[in-house]
């Protein structure tokens, strides 16, 4: 118990120091740029003491919890050694946590709306709520085979510039074809599918499995799986975008 | 007090509703695959308790705290520019690219999937990769992004020539830092573009391009989250390749030194 407490003060801590920059840059702008009074103190303090309190229970559950659950999973699975079973929790995964991401929901609902300004598809809203159900699915897949596929080259080892560069250049190819309206849509969807517990989940996984096959390194190879899943959104963003 | 504990019973459904696919797929392959236990179930599950509360709570904070401010000073700087001019004259915004710059820095710094990160590289290649210079390096590459974004909605200039030119920067630094780093760097670019830094830098590119004359809000506002996601792999790249050049060439001097 004081162990724990010990451990939450330091984590506590910590997120002072990490929120200190945001409480500064906006003081300053406030006081010196804006010149206007501040909205509302009392409830902003308390704000401020929710996310540092919020970021160290976070941060901490993350290396007693969710750290652990990935790396055992990973470990097991490549013990078990069945190479179906692990890309079938690699597609799950990519998938799971993006079809139901916030982020992406939003991104959606925009992209249809973008699309209906544009007269792709029909401006009421049954026709662009379906635009948007689809894309959703349609990232949510790409997602899943994104993180298969950044798995299978843990596996193998393959070097990962190769896939980054290629995905790079699909990306601008595909941008010259693509209808102007959706490549800022595109572009910003790379970012969405990584979400604040979907990236510390993936990279124990990927480093967890890197440093349970023999051969692997864990720098070298467990790193990357983030990259593929911001990279695949936007191709499947952009060619949406083309083919409706 | 009532409502706040209505407000966070709320906010704790909706991130227990985002969680619970993982959650479902961790356990439905842990029971159906593996077919064991797997080892110290009582800490993995109060850490995922925890990882559930302090988000509830952290996203609270945010909405109560950060969002209003960040996006109130994002709508007012750019309102001031345009009050300021008739023309579109870029220079005239200096102070919207300064706030960008500041606080695409400063919410980097906070966001918590990039700490998560941090401390994994750093626990993986003992200590050879810091958490906390790491997580600079990325703030760096995430302010830069974040201010040359609004140049660009500023400028109306296309978003192709900007993606294809930081691309062509990332291809060649690829292959001139250590391949150690490289997957990591690529990481990067995803793990900054979270809960913090999202709302805050949408909402500074959507309400510049409402302001200056010319620019629409849906060709113009999207992309900083783009410039947010590539810039960080330069920065950490250029990062790395900057200290392996310093330290060959410390090494190097040592060596004359020793010569001599």
């Amino acid at each position: 118990m004081l162990r724990f407490a010990l451990a939450m003060a330091k984590r506590i801590l910590g997120a002072v120091r990490d929120l200190f920059p945001i409480i500064a840059v906006i003081v300053f702008f406030q006081v010196v740029v804006v010149r206007e009074p501040f909205p509302d103190v009392a409830s902003v303090a308390v704000g401020l003491v929710c996310v540092v309190v919020g970021l160290a229970l976070f941060i901490q559950g993350l290396e007693s919890g969710l750290f652990p659950l990935g790396e055992a999973l990973a470990q097991g699975m490549a013990q078990k050694g069945s190479t179906a079973a692990l890309l079938a929790l690699a597609f799950s995964l990519g998938f799971g946590t993006t079809v139901a991401e916030p982020a992406l929901i939003a991104v959606a609902a925009e992209a249809a709306e973008v699309a209906a300004e544009a007269r792709f598809i029909g401006y009421s809203q049954a026709s662009q709520d379906r635009y948007a159900l689809e894309l959703r699915v349609v990232v949510a897949v790409a997602v899943g085979l994104a993180i298969l596929l950044g798995v299978l080259r843990i596996l193998k080892g393959w070097p990962i510039h190769r896939f980054i560069i290629g995905g790079y250049i699909v990306v601008l190819v595909m941008t010259v074809f693509a209808p102007e309206e959706i490549v800022g849509v595109a572009y910003d969807s790379g970012g969405v599918t990584t979400s604040t517990i979907t990236v510390p989940l993936i990279t124990a996984l990927g480093v967890g499995l890197a440093s349970a096959i023999r051969g692997r390194n864990p720098m070298l190879d467990g790193f990357g799986l983030i990259a593929f899943a911001s990279l695949s959104p936007m191709i499947c963003v952009l060619g949406y975008g083309m083919v409706s | 007090m009532l409502e706040s504990l209505t407000l966070f019973g709320q906010t704790l459904m909706y991130t227990l509703r985002d969680v619970s696919p993982i959650i479902i797929i961790l356990v439905l392959f842990q029971v159906a695959v593996l077919r064991r236990k797997p080892p110290n179930i009582g800490g993995i599950v109060t850490g995922s308790v925890m990882v559930l509360l302090g988000l509830a709570l952290f996203l609270i904070g945010l909405d109560q705290a950060l969002f209003p401010i960040g996006e109130t000073m994002a709508r007012q700087l750019t309102e001031e520019a345009r009050a300021l001019v008739g023309a579109v004259q870029w220079e005239d915004y200096w102070l919207v690219y300064l706030f960008a710059a500041a606080i695409g820095f400063a919410t980097t710094v906070a966001e918590p999937s990039l700490i998560a990160v941090g401390l994994k590289a750093e626990e993986v290649s003992s200590g050879a990769v810091n958490a906390g210079g790491l997580r600079i390096a990325v703030a760096v590459g995430v302010a830069v992004g974040v201010a040359l974004g609004c140049f660009r909605i500023v400028t109306g200039t296309s978003l192709l020539w900007y993606i294809l030119g930081a691309y062509v920067v990332v291809i060649v630094q690829t292959f001139l830092s250590s391949r150690m780093i490289v997957p990591l760097a690529y990481d990067s670019g995803g793990v900054t573009t979270s809960t913090v830094t999202v709302p805050v830098v949408t909402a500074l590119g959507l309400g510049l391009a409402a302001n200056v004359p010319g620019r629409s809000p849906l060709i113009d506002g999207f992309g900083l989250i783009a410039f947010a996601s590539v810039f960080p792999i330069i920065s950490v790249l250029g990062y790395a390749i900057a200290a392996d050049w310093l330290q060959r060439w410390r090494r190097r001097r040592e060596h004359q030194e020793v010569e001599l």
